[in-house]
Formats: C-alpha cells, sequence, structure tokens
C-alpha cells in the first residue's frame, strides 16, 4: 500500500523545539572527505560535443539570471529581462532561461517585461539578505511581494535560530511564509556559507523541506563561500532521502559563485548521477547566477565555430 | 662524490606561474648539430586560452600604471637580464653561435629593454598630438594599447628577436602571449625566468613552447585577440595569421622591417589612436 506523499510522514505528531531536535538528529551525518572524493571523481566526467552542447542549452533552460544590487534600476531590469528572454540577440536557437530574480521593489518592473513570454520572475523576500527582522513582518513583505506580480519567491532562513537550536522558530516561519507564497513556488535559502557543518547544511535542509520549501537553494549571494559543488551534493542527498521517506519531490538551487560553464557542467553531472533525470530540467533545478550566461554562450558559440570567442560580442545583462 | 643530476624542468609561462602544457606533452629542442638540450613543454590550444585568459586578466591593470611605473618595470627586466649575462650566452653557443656573437646579442637585448623602458613615459609625446580643428575645440589625440597582443617570436637572433619584438608591445600598456621560437626556446623560457623575479605583473608576459605550425590557428581565430605581431611567422603562418585577423579586425604588425627594429614608430604600431575633442571657452 502506498500513502499519498505528505511532507508530515516524516514529522513527528507535535512539533515542538525538543522533537524537532529528535527529526534532525534522526536525518543522519555527512562523510565530509567521501563527499568531496565524489565532488573530484564527478568533476572528470568528460561531457563533450553533442552532450555538451545539450548540456549548455539545459544549462541555459534552468538559469534563475540574476540582479540583486542596490544600484539596479528599471532601465537594467529590462535589459535583463530581454537578455532572459532572447540571451543571443537574433538567434532563436538559444532557448529563454527560466526566470529573473529582482529585489522587490523591481519584481513589476520585471513583471512586465517577461509577460506571456514564459520567463518567471523569482523575486527575493524576507527581510533579504540578512533576515534580520520579525516573522510577522517577514510574512508582510512575503505578502507584498506576491501582490506585486512574483511568480517565485526566495526566502532566506533565520540562521541566527538555526544554529542556536531554535529549530521551532525557523520552522514555524518558512510555514508561515509558504502559506502566504499560496501556490507560488517557494526557495529557501539556507545561506550554507554561515551554517557551521555538512550535518548543519543536512539538518536545515531538513528542516526547510520538511515545512514546505519547494525549492532548497544554497546562498544569497552576499556571503563567501556561495554556491560549492560539495555543499550541493549534501542538499541533493538530503533531497533524495526526504524524496524517498516522504514521496514529495523537492528541487535545488545552487546560486552565487557559480561563473563558468565547465562548472555548470559539473554541477549538472553531479544533480544526475545523485537523483536523476527526473530532477534534470528547470522544474527541479535551477542555477541563480549573473555573469555565468555570457560564458555559457561563449561556449556554445565555440562550439557551434571551432573559435574562441570575444566577451565583447556578447550582450551585457 | 657521485652526486645525481638535477636536471630542469622546461615549462610554460601563463599567468605568472610554470605550469606543464595541459597535454603533458613536451618536444626535444636541439641544438644545431642535433644533439638533445632538453625537453620543453609542448603546448596546446588550451595551453593557448589560458594563457589569452591570463593576459586579458591583466591587461587593464597593467595599462592603468603609470608610463614612469612601467618603464622602472622594463628596466628592471634588463637589470635580471644583467645578472644572468652568462647562462644566456651559454644557452645561445649551445644552439651553435659563436661565443663573441652570443655575447653580443645579449648585451643587445639588455640594451634594449633600457632604450624601451625609456620610451614609456615619452611615447605618448611622439604619437600623440593637440590638432588643428576649425572650430572652437581642443582636438587632443592620444595612444592608448590596444589589448591582448599575440607575438610569434622570430626563431633568429631567439633571445634578441623575441626582447626586440616583446619590449614595444609591453611598454605601451599591452599584454603578450607569446609563440616562442619552436627550435630554439631555450633562451625564451629562461627568459620567462627573469619576468618572473622583475615585478612584472603576473599575466602581462605569457609564453608559449611548442609547434608553431599547431599553434598559430588558434591563436589566428582567437575573438579575444586584438592584435598579432606576425615577424616571426613563416609566409604561410603569416598568411593564416591575416586571414583570421580579418574576421574579427585584429591589428597585424610586423609584416616589414626587421626582426631587430628598435623604434618608436614600433610602440605606436601596437597603440590605437584615442581622439577626444574638447570645447576651448573663454
Amino acid at each position: 500500500m502506498t500513502l499519498a506523499p505528505s511532507r508530515d510522514s516524516v514529522l513527528p505528531d507535535r512539533i515542538t523545539n525538543a522533537s524537532l531536535r529528535s527529526f534532525l538528529g534522526g536525518v543522519g551525518t555527512v562523510d565530509e572527505v567521501m563527499t568531496h572524493r565524489r565532488v573530484a571523481e564527478l568533476a572528470t566526467r568528460s561531457i563533450k560535443k553533442d552532450s555538451k552542447r545539450a548540456a549548455l542549452l539545459t544549462a541555459v533552460r534552468m538559469m534563475d539570471l540574476t540582479t540583486l544590487e542596490g544600484r539596479d534600476t528599471p532601465g537594467k531590469v529590462r535589459q535583463l529581462a530581454a537578455k532572459a528572454i532572447r540571451p543571443i540577440p537574433g538567434d532563436p536557437t538559444i532557448p529563454s532561461t527560466a526566470a529573473v530574480c529582482v529585489y522587490p521593489n523591481l519584481v513589476p518592473v520585471a513583471a512586465e517585461a517577461v509577460a506571456g513570454t514564459g520567463v518567471r520572475v523569482a523575486s527575493v523576500a524576507t527581510y533579504f539578505p540578512s533576515g534580520q527582522l520579525g516573522t510577522p513582518e517577514k510574512v508582510a513583505e512575503v505578502e507584498h511581494v506576491v501582490s506585486l506580480g512574483a511568480d517565485e519567491i526566495d526566502m532566506v532562513i533565520d540562521r541566527g535560530a538555526f544554529l542556536r537550536g531554535d529549530y521551532l522558530a525557523v520552522f514555524d516561519e518558512i510555514r508561515r511564509i509558504k502559506d502566504a507564497c499560496g501556490d507560488l513556488h517557494l526557495k529557501v535559502i539556507l545561506e550554507t556559507g554561515e551554517l557551521a557543518s555538512y550535518d548543519d547544511v543536512r539538518r536545515a535542509s531538513m528542516l526547510a523541506m520538511a515545512a514546505g520549501g519547494d525549492f532548497i537553494k544554497t546562498s544569497t549571494g552576499k556571503i563567501s563561500p556561495a554556491a560549492t559543488r560539495e555543499v550541493t551534493l549534501v542538499m541533493l542527498k538530503a533531497i533524495a532521502d526526504f524524496a524517498d521517506a516522504t514521496g514529495v519531490q523537492v528541487g535545488m538551487k545552487p546560486a552565487g559563485g557559480i561563473r563558468t560553464a565547465k562548472d555548470a557542467i559539473r554541477y549538472l553531472v553531479i544533480l544526475n548521477e545523485t537523483l536523476g533525470a527526473g530532477w534534470m530540467t528547470p522544474e527541479w533545478f535551477r542555477f541563480g547566477a549573473s555573469s555565468l550566461l555570457n560564458d555559457v554562450l561563449m561556449q556554445i558559440r565555440w562550439l557551434d565555430t571551432g573559435r574562441y570567442q570575444d566577451p565583447d560580442h556578447f550582450t551585457e545583462a | 662524490m657521485n652526486r645525481l643530476d638535477v636536471r630542469k624542468t622546461y615549462k610554460l609561462y601563463i599567468g605568472g606561474k610554470f605550469p606543464r602544457s595541459e597535454s603533458g606533452r613536451s618536444y626535444p629542442a636541439k641544438s644545431t648539430d642535433g644533439e638533445v638540450l632538453a625537453r620543453v613543454s609542448l603546448a596546446s590550444r588550451k595551453d593557448l586560452r589560458m594563457a589569452v585568459e591570463a593576459a586579458r586578466q591583466a591587461q587593464a591593470g597593467w595599462a592603468g600604471l603609470t608610463g614612469y611605473n612601467r618603464g622602472q618595470i622594463l628596466y628592471r627586466i634588463a637589470e635580471m637580464l644583467e645578472d644572468r649575462h652568462d647562462t644566456f650566452v651559454g644557452q645561445i653557443v649551445a644552439a651553435g653561435a659563436k661565443p663573441r656573437a652570443a655575447t653580443d646579442e645579449v648585451s643587445a637585448a639588455i640594451d634594449a629593454l633600457v632604450w624601451y623602458a625609456g620610451w614609456a613615459d615619452k611615447f605618448a609625446q611622439v604619437h600623440g598630438n593637440l590638432n588643428p580643428v576649425a572650430g572652437p575645440y581642443f582636438n587632443i589625440s592620444a595612444p592608448e594599447p590596444t589589448g591582448v597582443f599575440g607575438i610569434v617570436a622570430p626563431d633568429a637572433p631567439a633571445l634578441l628577436g623575441l626582447v626586440a619584438r616583446l619590449a614595444p608591445v609591453i611598454v605601451s600598456g599591452n599584454t603578450a602571449v607569446v609563440l616562442a621560437s619552436e627550435p630554439s626556446p631555450m633562451p625564451a623560457i629562461t627568459f620567462t625566468e627573469i619576468l618572473a623575479t622583475s615585478d612584472v605583473p603576473p599575466g602581462v608576459v605569457n609564453m608559449l613552447t611548442g609547434s608553431t605550425e599547431e599553434l598559430v590557428p588558434w591563436l589566428a581565430d582567437h575573438g579575444d585577440v586584438d592584435g598579432i605581431d606576425v615577424m616571426g611567422a613563416s609566409p604561410q603562418q603569416r598568411k593564416r595569421l591575416q586571414e583570421g585577423g580579418a574576421l574579427d579586425i585584429k591589428r597585424i604588425v610586423g609584416l616589414r622591417g626587421s626582426v631587430v627594429d628598435r623604434s618608436p614608430q614600433l610602440i605606436g604600431a601596437f597603440t590605437e589612436t584615442k581622439t577626444v575633442w574638447h570645447p576651448k571657452g573663454r
């Protein structure tokens, strides 16, 4: 007999700090040495020619083309949206990216710019990037961003609460924000650069998935280290184990610090080897990046022409 | 008493580091009478790609130094070269030259560096100009570095030819990817050890040893190379480099003149002229 997929199946009946602690105590630990070795081994996979081209186009389709700067303007966001819709002007063989990712203020601009193209609008929320405010304010911000027309919400967890062991606070916050999102996709940023160990990353992943995150995401991009392949593998394993335990599929988004096509392909190899083809779509995997797109495009052009490309010949976004 | 030889590995010079070729290949460098002097790295197209990346990364910083500072650094290269005068004489003699000619060649290479060092903060005065225009404007032209230059180094004289083609490229703020002479790579490799200890920022000069024939097409077609000095290339290679250059309008230098030319005009050949209009006011 198979039960309907349910996140609650892994959770204790009564959710308290103590019961969450014992839930997270039971999710197992991470072998750091083997994680690094596995990542190094997968990095030696050789993806060439047609397979490489397919991987690069997949990477474009999985991209959340991002700008999260204090100096962002409506003009910059419109330019970014144009780039997301048609990465190489005049070349319809290059697909659109999955989404553009912007600050709340610029969501209406982005939504107007991508309307009708299939490109989605993701917005960071919950007092990104620090998240240092109370839950009611964060929920209010999310509700506001939803009303502005975002399709996806990228929230940050309260790392302070997580690290001091107040799992209930983190859990409740994610739940309330998921409720505020309604049907919209919620990505939960763990900010792994601020967590102490891979064990913490695994626990935070499980907590975020159990609380209702549709995606788990490594980083804000504002803290170094941001995404690494090792931390991504740890999170992908957590997603696999969560899917086994609950039947619920959760997506993954490494973000920050992924700048080269070669790196992107290595992430895709890890994804395919850990979760398989069921996750190899923009619905279940995203890259949060800005400069990555042009490097991928340059590599596609290099495959097409056999000539190393000039970065100046690719539009800025 | 018996001591094992400590043999040197002759490697590439990319971004201020001395890597082996990523391909793991090498080839024998021989003297004129066929004796194997050393096995040196046989660079691949990927090494060339890395070298261009390093040169591109270094270019803005190098051009951003004052001319005076670049002159100091070129002079420093000359100082270090002077210090290893005998090493170079030995290598040039081993490759088949007479000791007297080898000594003269090394001295001439040092002198060329000192000469170009002096031009570092002066060539702009020669190549720049206040142009007369019919209107109430100052019209000012000034030379600016072109960017990343590929250099096909001449086979002979191996050291002087290399220095005489390299110095006018970097003095104005260009960075360089040099294809060292295929038959005589040893002086070029030793020269990189001098560059590494002369305050030349990493990536300003990148040296690839290997098959010129193999690397020329990749250099010719590389979109991020702004110009190529073809002085050391064979006629067929020059044609290939010009064809590649025509694809994206690379500046091609070195079709005329001699390997050991030295002139402020040559510095100008590796620059671009920027002209600005400025209202005169009263």
